[in-house]
């Protein structure tokens, strides 16, 4: 491509051992580099969605076999309480937030994010927030009331001891973690995107981030009011919850599905966002309707904050609510499918590198078209009335989150290993990582559709026999089996890559966008020239990139400091969160006064010295 | 590159023949007593009909959308000298047909949608309904019928053919009332009452559960619906309707005398073994701690925490609907329920052999 | 243009022209507005349910809060009155205004605590009744959001005298603005909510 070729040779010190990611563990404590930040956030996420595996797969062990005694219920609640909790904020969001993070100022040519600083406070509340939630397991027992954590079970009469306590702080924790990232995103891509790239020229997974953080912004403290009224009740004996007092256990719902909803679309968007990268890349044609896809990214994403009741069909809403939440749960759809029609048609006259990021994307394609159908018959609410809280929800979350937003990871994966480490993931093994993952999820989820369609509920820790739930959790249980290995797969794939993987160059895919103008992995401060843009896809246009961006003449731009202080903010705030869990003054007022500190620590610090 | 070209179809097939493999197996199993998909009432059917006609959408869509992916997937392979593709940026004629496309498929599933939602989540007009009262507990089901002055406990008895008018409420956290084969659930709550309402259209015994996580026991909290004849369902009220067997306290209403084998009458029509159980048993009963939480009719035992056991002995089921009511399992049960039920509110009474044994003995006579 | 001015100028290039923590905080205040508005209605939703007193029109003191919300609103015409002091170098002017803004924010903290020791006093504590509990909260976490923002401008008072605040930190003092008239701005939507539209 011509494009890489007037760039100039790359600069030089960017291998892995020195440059970019290199340092011991001070380096990396005190890192304000997206990069590495972003590395981070991946490593962290991948580790977590192991731990939500092993989770999910003692589950399917336990539901193996009728009235199996495997896994006791008190132990069961616990796993399937942080199955969902774990998967969704501490394997789903942070995987997704390494890629903004790489990727998003690559993509809008920046040097970093807007304020990188806090973009590492993020990553250090997630990481400290994640262990504190998890250390529940230690201490008493984790939390077990479901990562939905419903009122009145959830009050300290039937929930005694610390595990909603844990739960409650720990949601609390990553919600800080993620609204500070959002705030950063938001602020980067309004500001931080190199002259010529307006917002429709923007890169699609830069969009969709850009649309994520917007909901993540304003999703997020309707929980954090939902989850300080629980505090408050569990903590000061306030009646919020109560029905006793007056309080109503519905107002919970309300709050945690006005966030609930829009959070699911935060865990698709920036899927949605990968795969509308990969398919023209790997089409060789440039994204079909363009606006249309970003136009129906942003309609989603308004739409998901009035849908929210289509989680409460059964809850006795009455017929107005009910029909109102159908409506606009149908209407979602339609931007949906608008997206899928748009990759199709991409793909439609091109031509197709089957290489693992396009068979990632295909089988995401393939997979949430069943996952949003089983949608739209949940959004019939009285059809919903025999399909919530059955296995058939079970079977469409996963095959929306697993057959769609984890392939589409994937897919992210494959895509970008190479720019973020400078070796390529083995082909060939891919390929089977594929293949047998594609099998495995589907014979572990499809037959849940069934199972609840004949009536097995969901979060139940067994079953009797006689219903006809044998056989297809059996089949289930081997699938999730055949699931886990493929994941194994993938990860020697990863270690076998890493250590005697093919060398990647800048642009081993003719990607369009601007992180394959520069080196794999790119030097620390991205770009030595900042690019200039002038249509979508710049490095398709005509004659390439018309600013030699990683010219050696030019002068090596200064970059933030390394600092500590957003690790030492966020150890204050998992200190005053255990004060808060122990109902220990001293300990809340010490975590309080480390923050007050570090927040002028801080402040005084300048970002460049 | 030409190893990935020819793999390509090879591996597609073996993915249709997986996929078909797994699409198949699903089918596996049955019978199904608890499904969704073998309506017995009129809400259940209602539902099931809605269901289909979402499921032939559904279908249709998943042909089209699935089979043009495939198309492009494989007719437009790359191979070896092929030009690089024309920059097609978009059609807008295409992007306002596949947007009113499935806007109309969705006004065909709303409709039916809307119109099944107004008919079902109202309360019923019918003034000939039957009220049945039911209350979530953790972790069991009780039913009250008004009409007749009835208590019991998950095992709910209606007649069929008559509207069956469900007032739900819980009495402690958010349960929800599931009988697939009659209907869909709905959540029992505290502080709030739920309407729901269903005639069933054939006899039988059909099986549920409580279908929202309300802590431990979630699994182990199931109901059956014993949908019977009108004359049978009368017979059912009669017997419930009366005291305890033994305790002789109120008189049986004439006419529903000849329905009532000889065993189950009160007063001096009881064989002197039958009474003898009656006696110690109730004693036993009344000195074991057991009416801190338990009514039996016409004795001095009238707790209201747990299930009415007035004719316990004539349930199918024990410990909602998750054993069979035999004797070695009622033992069980008196033995440990927290084994049986983990975290049930019944406390392991420590109860010696011979008082379980007594107790059995008395529960199941209690027809 | 020179290498490093160019470095310099890209450095410092901005898509919008807006500072980067301009914009931040006008997000930080969107996601705020979210927040407060949960809070609002789960106050609006409660209202009227509490099962015991002390009731709302028992114990709301209108004329008093109304001296404490011109109290309030007036300390934000100090800070106006204190960025356009900064914005003309002119730091006596600057110091004076920054005082009375924390000052006057201050004097509206005094008047909640006063109100809520009044309110206890009469029986009404955070677990007594929904009213109770909704109450403090909602003002409470206004209140914190207020103290936040007189040690804030407390600690650029502090700068100010010490030298290290002048017309080049003009942006800190209008972003710090921002968010003050904020929280001004949702004490006004509490006022009317809480006690002019008591029921």
């Amino acid at each position: 491509m011509a494009a890489t070729e007037t760039a100039a040779r790359p600069a030089s010190g960017t291998g892995t051992r020195e440059g970019t990611y290199a340092g011991g563990l001070v380096s990396w404590l005190t890192t304000v580099d997206h990069k590495r930040i972003g590395i981070m956030y991946a490593v962290f996420a991948f580790s977590f969605f192991l731990l939500g595996g092993l989770e999910a797969l003692l589950i399917r062990l336990q539901l193996g076999s009728p009235e199996n005694t495997l896994i006791d219920p008190d132990l069961y609640n616990q796993l399937f309480t942080m199955h969902g909790t774990t998967m969704v904020f501490l394997a789903i969001m942070p995987l997704s937030a390494a890629f903004f993070n790489f990727m998003v100022p690559l993509q809008i040519g920046a040097r970093d994010v807007a304020f990188p600083r806090l973009n590492a406070f993020s990553l250090w509340v997630f990481v400290l927030g994640a262990l504190f939630l998890n250390a529940s397991f230690l201490f008493g027992g984790a939390p077990d009331a479901g990562w939905f954590g419903y009122a009145n079970l959830t009050s300290t009469q039937y929930s005694p001891g610390m595990r909603i306590d844990f739960w409650v702080l720990g949601l609390q924790i990553l919600g800080v973690s993620s609204i500070a990232a959002a705030l950063n995103f938001i602020v980067t891509i309004i500001n931080l995107r190199a002259p010529g790239m307006s917002l429709m020229r923007m890169p699609l997974f830069t969009w969709m981030t850009f649309v994520t953080s917007f909901l993540l912004i304003l999703a997020f403290p309707a929980i954090t009011v939902g989850l300080v009224l629980l505090m408050f009740d569990r903590t000061f004996g306030t009646s919020f919850f109560n029905p006793a007092a007056g309080g109503d256990v519905l107002l919970w719902q309300h709050l945690f599905w006005i966030f609930g909803h829009p959070e699911v679309y935060i865990l698709l968007l920036p899927s949605l966002g990968i795969i509308s990268e990969v398919i023209p890349t790997f089409s060789r044609k440039p994204l079909f309707g363009y606006p249309f896809v970003v136009y129906s990214g942003i309609l989603i994403a308004f739409l998901g904050f009035g849908v929210w009741a289509h989680h409460m069909f059964a809850v006795g809403l009455g017929p107005i609510a009910n029909t109102v939440f159908s409506a606009t749960t149908m209407l979602i759809a339609i931007p949906t499918g608008v997206k899928i029609f748009n990759w199709i048609a991409t793909m439609w006259g091109g031509s197709l590198r089957f290489k693992t990021p396009l068979y990632f994307a295909v089988g995401f394609i393939a997979m949430f078209i069943i996952g949003g159908l089983s949608g739209i018959m949940h959004s019939s609410a009285a059809s919903d009335l025999q399909q919530t809280d059955s296995y058939f929800v079970v079977a469409h979350i996963h095959y929306v989150l697993f057959g769609g937003v984890m392939f589409a990871l994937f897919s992210g994966i494959y895509y970008w290993f190479p720019k973020i480490t400078g070796k390529m993931l083995s082909e060939g093994i891919g390929k089977l990582h594929f293949w047998l993952m594609l099998l495995a999820f589907n014979l572990t989820f499809f037959p849940q559709h069934l199972l609840g369609l004949h009536g097995m509920p969901r979060r139940t820790f067994t079953y009797q026999e006689g219903l006809g739930f044998e056989a297809m959790n059996l089949m289930s249980t081997v699938g999730s089996l055949v699931l886990g290995f493929s994941i194994l797969i993938f990860l020697w794939n990863v270690v076998v890559s890493l250590r005697k993987g093919a060398k990647a160059g800048p642009d081993p895919w003719g990607g369009a966008t601007l992180e394959w103008a520069i080196a794999s992995p790119p030097p620390h401060y991205n770009f030595r020239r900042l690019p200039r843009v002038h249509s979508r896809d710049p490095l398709w246009a005509e004659g390439g990139l018309d600013v030699a961006v990683n010219d050696p003449e030019a002068p090596e731009p200064h970059m933030p400091s390394p600092s500590l202080w957003p690790f030492i903010l966020a150890v204050g705030i998992i200190v005053a969160a255990t004060g808060g869990l122990t109902h220990s003054v001293p300990l809340a007022l010490a975590g309080a006064a480390v923050v007050v500190a570090s927040t002028y620590g801080w402040a005084f610090q300048p970002l460049e010295r | 590159m030409r190893n990935d070209l020819r793999r390509v179809p090879r591996e597609a097939g073996f993915a249709l023949f997986a996929v078909a493999a797994v699409v198949l197996l699903a089918g596996c199993g049955g019978p199904y007593p608890q499904s969704a998909l073998d309506p017995a009432s009129d809400f259940a059917t209602r539902l099931d009909d809605l269901f289909r006609g979402i499921f032939f959408w559904a279908v249709i869509v998943f042909v089209l959308v699935e089979g043009a992916l495939l198309v492009a997937v494989f007719r437009f392979r790359d191979r070896e000298g092929k030009r690089r593709p024309e920059a097609v940026h978009g059609n807008t004629i295409l992007e306002i047909s596949w947007t009113l496309a499935p806007a109309i498929v969705l006004v065909l599933i709303a409709v039916p949608t809307f119109r099944t939602i107004w008919d079902v989540d109202r309360p019923t007009r019918d003034p000939d309904a039957l009220v049945v009262e039911v209350i979530g507990h953790q972790w069991w089901w009780e039913f009250r019928y008004p009409e007749y002055g009835i208590v019991t406990a998950n095992e709910m008895h209606v007649p069929v053919g008559r509207t069956i008018d469900v007032r739900l409420t819980s009495a402690d956290v958010i349960h929800s009332f599931w009988f697939p084969r009659a209907g869909g659930k709905r959540d029992v709550l505290p502080g709030h009452e739920n309407h729901l309402w269903f005639t069933m259209d054939s006899t039988g015994v059909f099986p549920g559960q409580c279908a929202e996580f309300c802590g431990l026991s979630h699994a182990l909290m199931k109901m059956e619906l014993v949908a019977s004849s009108p004359a049978a369902f009368a017979e059912w009220v009669a017997v419930q309707q009366r005291p305890a067997v033994g305790t002789g306290a109120a008189p049986v209403p004439a006419d529903s005398l000849a329905a009532v084998s000889e065993e189950t009458l009160p007063g001096d029509t009881l064989s002197a073994e039958l009474r003898q159980i009656l006696e110690t048993g109730q004693q036993k009963f009344l000195q074991s701690g057991c009416i801190a939480c338990h009514r039996i009719a016409g004795t001095p035992a009238a707790g209201v925490l747990g299930p009415d056991l007035t004719h316990v002995g004539s349930r199918r089921k024990i410990a909602a609907g998750i054993l069979d009511n035999t004797p070695e399992n009622m033992a069980a049960w008196l033995r440990d329920p927290t084994t049986v039920k983990p975290g049930s509110l019944m406390p392991n009474l420590n109860l010696d052999e011979d008082t379980i044994r007594t107790l059995v003995a008395y529960l199941e006579s209690l027809k | 243009m020179t290498d490093d001015a160019a470095a310099t100028a890209e450095g410092h290039y901005t898509s919008t022209g807006l500072p980067n923590r301009k914009l931040l905080m006008w997000t930080f205040i969107g996601s705020e507005c979210m927040l407060f508005g949960s809070l609002i209605m789960t106050y609006l939703v409660y209202r009227g349910r509490s099962i015991t007193g002390p009731y709302p029109e028992e114990l709301l003191n209108i004329p008093f809060i109304t001296v404490t919300t011109f109290v309030l609103l007036m300390s934000s015409l100090m800070m106006v009155l204190a960025l356009a002091a900064v914005q003309r170098n002119d730091m006596r002017q600057g110091k004076l205004w920054l005082l009375m803004t924390a000052l006057l924010g201050t004097v509206f903290l005094g008047g909640q605590v006063y109100e809520f020791s009044h309110f206890l006093h009469e029986g009404l504590g955070l677990s007594t009744n929904l009213f109770g509990a909704s109450f403090y909260l909602l003002t409470g976490t206004h209140g914190a959001h207020v103290f936040v923002g007189v040690l804030w401008l407390l600690s650029l008072f502090v700068l100010a005298v010490r030298g290290r605040l002048d017309a080049r930190h003009a942006e800190t003092v209008e972003i710090t603005g921002l968010y003050w008239h904020f929280v001004d701005v949702v004490w006004i939507v509490l006022f009317t909510l809480i006690y002019l539209l008591v029921s």
